[in-house]
């Protein structure tokens, strides 16, 4: 193990001003869900909003409810829970010198179903156009507390979507450094903190569809 | 001590400049691009020195067209753009990032014997963060301002406000991700950064506060980052989120953003609190008292300041039952609070005090904050508060805690460590006479805001019946030698970097890591990283402090202290 | 600026309850910050360093009796004040019987003020003296709030929504009103005064106003030109309920829910109807929202409240 010979993949993966790699995944890790407790009251903030309001209009956000594209929706829950299986095994196979370029295949993966996502939720918009649902003088739904729900609906999806992008692009970054330096992407902790990071986006997203898509159904 | 050796050469070396960390590169690349945390923190406190001038001069001509009872000096719509940017400035751009993001950056690492933060680069993207929050400010003030008060309300901000909130409020929103990002910074170092033997219990007052801050910072600014983003979709979009004619409720928005306000004036309290209790117990030679009440003051204060965000809206039309519930919590909030001010009292107990300026301004923190906070629980007090709310009482209360606390104790933390900052001593006869000057200009400036508020003098107006004149000349007058006492340490510190005495590597014979580098520190802080066996504050290991041990060292001022032990 | 003044004039017997509450306070206040005070000048003359005093070693269990007294102590004494000062505003809750009520809608940036009988006045309230009042408000636009600082009360006055404030002078003379929501420009201007006559001063006042009709008849006429009547006037009243006395009674809703009829419910019932439908009715009545100004609805509302039975039909 001597320093000065080989470049080992955990220096590779060594930044300031750490001097063993263990530490360093550990504070990454302990940094990413300080900041995933961030964002989870980010989203409690707008959550909230639509508790209260929907308590205040039970029946207008169930007649409203149902004017959103259950198809859209549940195709693009389904795209991401796959996504997410396929980002669930990117951070131990990434361990793996054998698996790195599975694991970059699967960051490659998850990524191209978000691109997927988005682009539903593009059609998904536009179909919503269409049809009147964007708040505004010629609404579609005249019950009073419609418009509430769907103003609620276009500015989760749209921070949602946000998130996504940027999600994307960090599980892009990964796989095309990672492909440059295999070593240090198999040693580096940002692997572990980009797959937390989609989890996140995930289950936001989960919450947001029962949320939005599932009022309205049924009986 | 080869400091001590070189505090005899001339006064007028500037070679300050190239020792320790000022030493590594004087471009401004080096600087604008530096991941190190103590250069970070001279980054903020710049940023932050500009921005205490803006949100003062925009207050001082407040304060000029208070003066009279008529709209004479600017007219209605200029005042409420005025006032508007002094609290915008002054919270989000002075008081919030004020002590952690300088004192902080600058001496948490060196605190907890480490070499620099656990994220070097996200401390500098924070930095970059707050500028472009900054930069949308002064944006948002040339183009115009914006007229909503600092606490943005709807539907006004959202739907009638014809300025420029949409600027404001982005402005607000990128810098809270700054602040967030240090918030998690500070966290992660805290808990996986400590050198050896750094227990928990052994953590510097300071350090716990720096915690609690960030805690609350990470857990607090992303609800009012939602909000305002919001409130701006609202207004941009025409959404309707908060508007009551599309059936939004009209207190939605005060409940999410008193959510986040109350928590941000225990964001801008814990640190100043954590800052006395470094410079009490040096000045008094004593240890703390109470250590590990201290500390789980600071902690009882986080968590309970987030239940008790209602009492900024008992008049508001929440119902009977909640403003009780509110009423109740914030006086239980309070009880840690006056749990510290008696441990600061009783550190005195026994000690050795001398007075320096730190200790000037920390004994000022004490006092204005007793006030300030018990005058917390007469608006707590809801039929008291029923007649003081919107009025000069509560303006005279905030000020009391956020300008008499916490910018007492930045002026406290700014001087104890100016030393090891710059490796300069201030000039200490200035001082103490500009601490003592802010002292009582602060109470000629805001002590009279308590009657007149009692009397019923509302709060942003700016023209007002003619009985309430003789407190806002009192007032305005005190403002002018308010303004004066923060211009002198201005002056004397900008002095002292060229010519001030060099400073000896513990001029206060403190304890705590950061006195035992050299001052300034070098780069990666320690030549050797500490290993800790005392427990903190330990100024009188003999368990009380010995006359005669004592009375040896008052031959040597502590200012020259230069000797160690 | 020729005197200093310490407080608002005291014009209800509230408004000297709640000085004692604040005199209390300031008491208690002065104790403790003449207790820190003194303590911290005490120590910081005797511990002076070099000084005298003896510095001996403290006994173990000073430190943690002595802090569980103080934090025991305070806890006492802020359960107390809480106490002290909560009992007086469950008081305040509730209805007061009786109560002249006068309608408030503030907009930016002028209060207007309608009173039972429909008088009219604009950034002035007259209210007789001794008498108990209720001022139910609303605002047309943005935030604001009703201040009589002579009172010591206030309350938000906010869109979409009622809000109330009630009081009882007991002292005459002109005493001022704010505005204390910031609302824009010109809040600093949005005020003016409350005169508390004696009763028959009042009483003369009312008189000398132009348009004295009665609020509930404007509304009666409202109501018929608005083709209210065509529906709730309907003999048997199968189309739409029979509005006789339901001004706080109990309403059955179609979802199983019952709720009081309050100026809220009525409010709400005239703009969005849609939204609690009568138990064994159809959601036929169409929404006025928009058609009818908040004045109008407080004539409606003001009709609707006083109206006691058919014996009254309008032809
Ligand atoms: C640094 C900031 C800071 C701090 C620390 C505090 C501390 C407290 N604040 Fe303050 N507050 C503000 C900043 C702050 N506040 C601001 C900015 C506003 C207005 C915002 C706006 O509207 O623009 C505001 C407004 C505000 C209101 C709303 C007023 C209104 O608009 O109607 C209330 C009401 O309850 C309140 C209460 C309190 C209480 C109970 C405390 C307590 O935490 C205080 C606790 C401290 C003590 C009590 C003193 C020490 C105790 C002793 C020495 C013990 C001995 C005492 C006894 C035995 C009685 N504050
Ligand atoms: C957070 C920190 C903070 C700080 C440090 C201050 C500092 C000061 N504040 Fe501020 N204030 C707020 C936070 C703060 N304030 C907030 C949140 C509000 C509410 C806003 C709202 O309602 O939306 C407010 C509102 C507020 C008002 C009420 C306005 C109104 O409601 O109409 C007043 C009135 O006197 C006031 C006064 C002052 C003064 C005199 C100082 C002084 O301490 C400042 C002294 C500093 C200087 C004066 C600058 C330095 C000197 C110069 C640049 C030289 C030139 C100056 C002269 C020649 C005079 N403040
Ligand atoms: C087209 C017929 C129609 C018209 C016109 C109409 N209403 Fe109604 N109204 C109804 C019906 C049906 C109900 C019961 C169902 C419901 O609650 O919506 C009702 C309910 C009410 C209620 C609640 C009554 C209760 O018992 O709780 C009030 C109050 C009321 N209307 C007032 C008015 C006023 C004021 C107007 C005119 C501005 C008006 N209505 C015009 C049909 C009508
Ligand atoms: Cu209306 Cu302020
Ligand atoms: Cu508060």
């Amino acid at each position: 193990m001597s320093r000065a010979t080989t470049y080992s993949a955990e220096e590779a993966a060594l930044r300031e001003p750490w001097e063993d790699i263990a530490r360093q995944r550990q504070a990454v890790e302990m940094g990413m869900w300080a900041f995933l407790a961030s964002e989870i009251l980010f989203f409690t903030g707008i959550f909230a909003g639509y508790t209260i309001y929907r308590s205040t209009y039970p029946e207008a956000f169930w007649v409203a409810g149902g004017h959103t594209s259950l198809f859209y929706g549940g195709t693009n829950t389904a795209i991401l829970l796959v996504s997410s299986a396929a980002m669930g095994i990117v951070p131990s196979a990434a361990r793996w010198p054998s698996l790195g370029s599975f694991a970059r295949t699967m960051l490659w993966v998850a990524a191209l179903l978000g691109i997927a996502f988005l682009v539903l939720k593009g059609f998904e918009y536009a179909e919503d156009f269409d049809e009147h649902l964007f708040p505004g003088p010629d609404f579609e739904i005249h019950e009073r507390g419609a418009q509430l729900f769907f103003a609620f609906y276009w500015c989760v999806t749209a921070i949602h979507a946000i998130h996504l992008i940027i999600g994307i692009g960090l599980v892009a970054r990964l796989a095309i450094a990672g492909t440059r330096d295999p070593r240090w992407f198999s040693q580096t902790p940002a692997v572990q903190a980009t797959a937390l990071y989609w989890g996140l986006v995930d289950v936001i997203w989960t919450i947001v569809f029962v949320i939005l898509y599932l009022p309205g159904r049924g009986s | 001590m080869t400091d001590a050796v070189l505090g005899d050469t001339l006064p007028h070396d500037v070679t300050t400049f190239d020792k320790g960390y000022l030493g590594d590169g004087h471009t401004l690349r080096s600087w604008l691009f530096t991941t190190d945390h103590k250069r970070i923190a001279i980054l903020y406190a710049v940023t932050i020195t500009i921005f205490f001038f803006i949100g003062g001069i925009a207050i001082a001509l407040v304060r000029i067209e208070l003066v009279t009872p008529a709209q004479d000096f600017v007219t209605a719509d200029e005042y409420n753009r005025l006032f508007t940017l002094h609290g915008i400035v002054m919270v989000w751009f002075f008081l919030v990032p004020s002590i952690p993001t300088t004192f902080g950056n600058f001496l948490l690492p060196m605190m907890i014997g480490a070499r620099d933060l656990a994220f070097p680069k996200l401390n500098l993207f924070s930095w970059y963060l707050t500028i472009i929050g900054g930069a949308l400010t002064i944006y948002m003030l040339l183009a115009g301002g914006v007229d909503t008060g600092w606490t943005f309300y709807t539907p006004y901000s959202s739907i009638y406000s014809n300025s420029h909130v949409i600027a404001a409020a982005m402005a607000v929103f990128v810098a809270g991700f700054g602040t967030i990002a240090t918030g998690v910074n500070f966290i992660t170092t805290i808990h996986t950064m400590r050198a050896p033997g750094m227990t928990w219990f052994r953590l510097p007052l300071f350090v716990w506060a720096m915690y609690t801050v960030s805690v609350v910072i990470v857990l607090a600014t992303p609800v009012l980052a939602m909000t305002l983003l919001l409130m701006t979709l609202e207004r941009f979009f025409g959404v309707p989120i908060f508007n009551p004619n599309e059936g939004g409720d009209p207190l939605l928005f005060q409940h999410l953003f008193w959510f986040y306000s109350h928590p941000a004036v225990y964001i801008m309290i814990l640190p100043a609190m954590g800052v006395v209790s470094e410079v009490i117990p040096c000045f008094a030679r004593r240890r703390l008292f109470g250590y590990d009440f201290m500390v789980y003051a600071l902690i009882a204060i986080s968590v309970i300041g987030f239940f008790v965000w209602g009492h900024h809206m008992f008049v508001s039309g929440q119902s009977a039952y909640a403003n009780l519930v509110f009423s109740f919590l914030s006086f239980i909030v309070a009880v840690p609070s006056a749990i510290k001010v008696f441990n600061w009292t009783a550190t005195l107990y026994r000690g050795q005090i001398t007075y320096e300026s730190p200790m000037l301004y920390s004994f000022g923190f004490v006092g204005l904050f007793t006030i300030g906070g018990l005058t917390g629980l007469f608006l707590a007090s809801i039929p008291i508060d029923i007649h003081a709310t919107d009025t000069y009482f509560v303006i005279a209360h905030f000020h009391y805690v956020m300008v008499g606390g916490t910018v007492s104790a930045f002026f406290a933390a700014l001087h104890f460590w100016w030393p090891k900052i710059t490796g300069r001593m201030y000039p200490e006869a200035w001082a103490r006479f500009a601490a003592i000057l802010m002292f009582f200009g602060f109470n000629f400036t805001f002590f009279p805001q308590f009657i007149m508020g009692w009397a019923g003098m509302p709060r942003r107006y700016g023209s007002y019946p003619p009985e309430f004149q003789i407190y806002h000349v009192l007032s305005s007058a005190g403002a002018a030698v308010l303004a004066i006492a923060y211009l002198m340490p201005l002056a004397y510190l900008t002095w002292s970097l060229r010519w001030g005495r060099r400073a000896p590597d513990n001029p206060w014979r403190a304890t705590g890591l950061e006195w035992q580098t050299s001052s300034p520190p070098p780069t990666h802080n320690f030549e050797k990283l500490p290993i800790v066996e005392n427990e903190p504050y330990d100024y009188h290991p003999r368990g009380y402090v010995d006359q005669e041990h004592e009375a040896a060292g008052t031959a040597e001022s502590p200012q020259k202290g230069g000797e160690q032990r | 600026m020729r005197h200093f003044i310490f407080f608002p004039p005291e014009a209800s017997e509230y408004a000297r309850h709640i000085d004692w509450i604040y005199f209390g306070l300031i008491g208690i206040s002065v104790i403790i910050v003449g207790l820190v005070v003194v303590l911290m000048v005490s120590f910081g003359i005797r511990y002076r360093r070099g000084s005298p005093a003896v510095r001996g070693r403290l006994p173990e269990w000073v430190s943690r009796d002595v802090e569980i007294g103080w934090t025991v102590g305070t806890l006492f004494a802020f359960v107390f004040i809480f106490w002290f000062a909560a009992a007086t505003f469950i008081t305040t809750i509730g209805a007061t019987p009786n109560a002249l009520e006068i309608h408030v809608v503030g907009k930016q940036w002028m209060w207007k003020i309608e009173h039972p009988n429909g008088v009219r006045e604009i950034n002035e309230l007259h209210v007789p003296v001794n008498v108990p009042v209720r001022l139910v408000m609303i605002s047309q636009d943005v935030i604001h709030s009703f201040f009589l600082p002579a009172l010591r009360i206030k309350q938000d006055v906010l869109p979409g929504r009622y809000t109330s404030e009630s009081f009882t002078a007991d002292k005459t003379g002109i005493y001022n009103l704010f505005c204390a929501e910031y609302c824009g420009t010109d809040h600093a201007r949005m005020g003016g005064r409350i005169d508390i006559m004696t009763k028959p001063d009042y009483q003369k006042w009312l008189d000398a106003q132009p348009g004295a009709h009665n609020l509930a008849e404007k509304g009666r006429q409202l109501f018929v030109r608005l083709g209210c009547a065509g529906c709730h006037f309907e003999k048997g009243h199968t189309r739409a309920p029979d509005l006789a006395g339901v001004y706080g009674s109990y309403v059955r809703l179609a979802n199983g829910r019952t709720v009081r009829a309050d100026e809220a419910y009525l409010r709400d019932s005239i703009l969005q109807p849609a939204r609690d439908i009568v138990a064994g009715y159809q959601p036929i009545m169409p929404s006025f929202k928009g058609t009818v100004s908040e004045d109008q609805i407080f004539d409606l509302v003001a009709f609707i409240k006083s109206y006691s039975g058919s014996g009254e039909a309008i032809k």
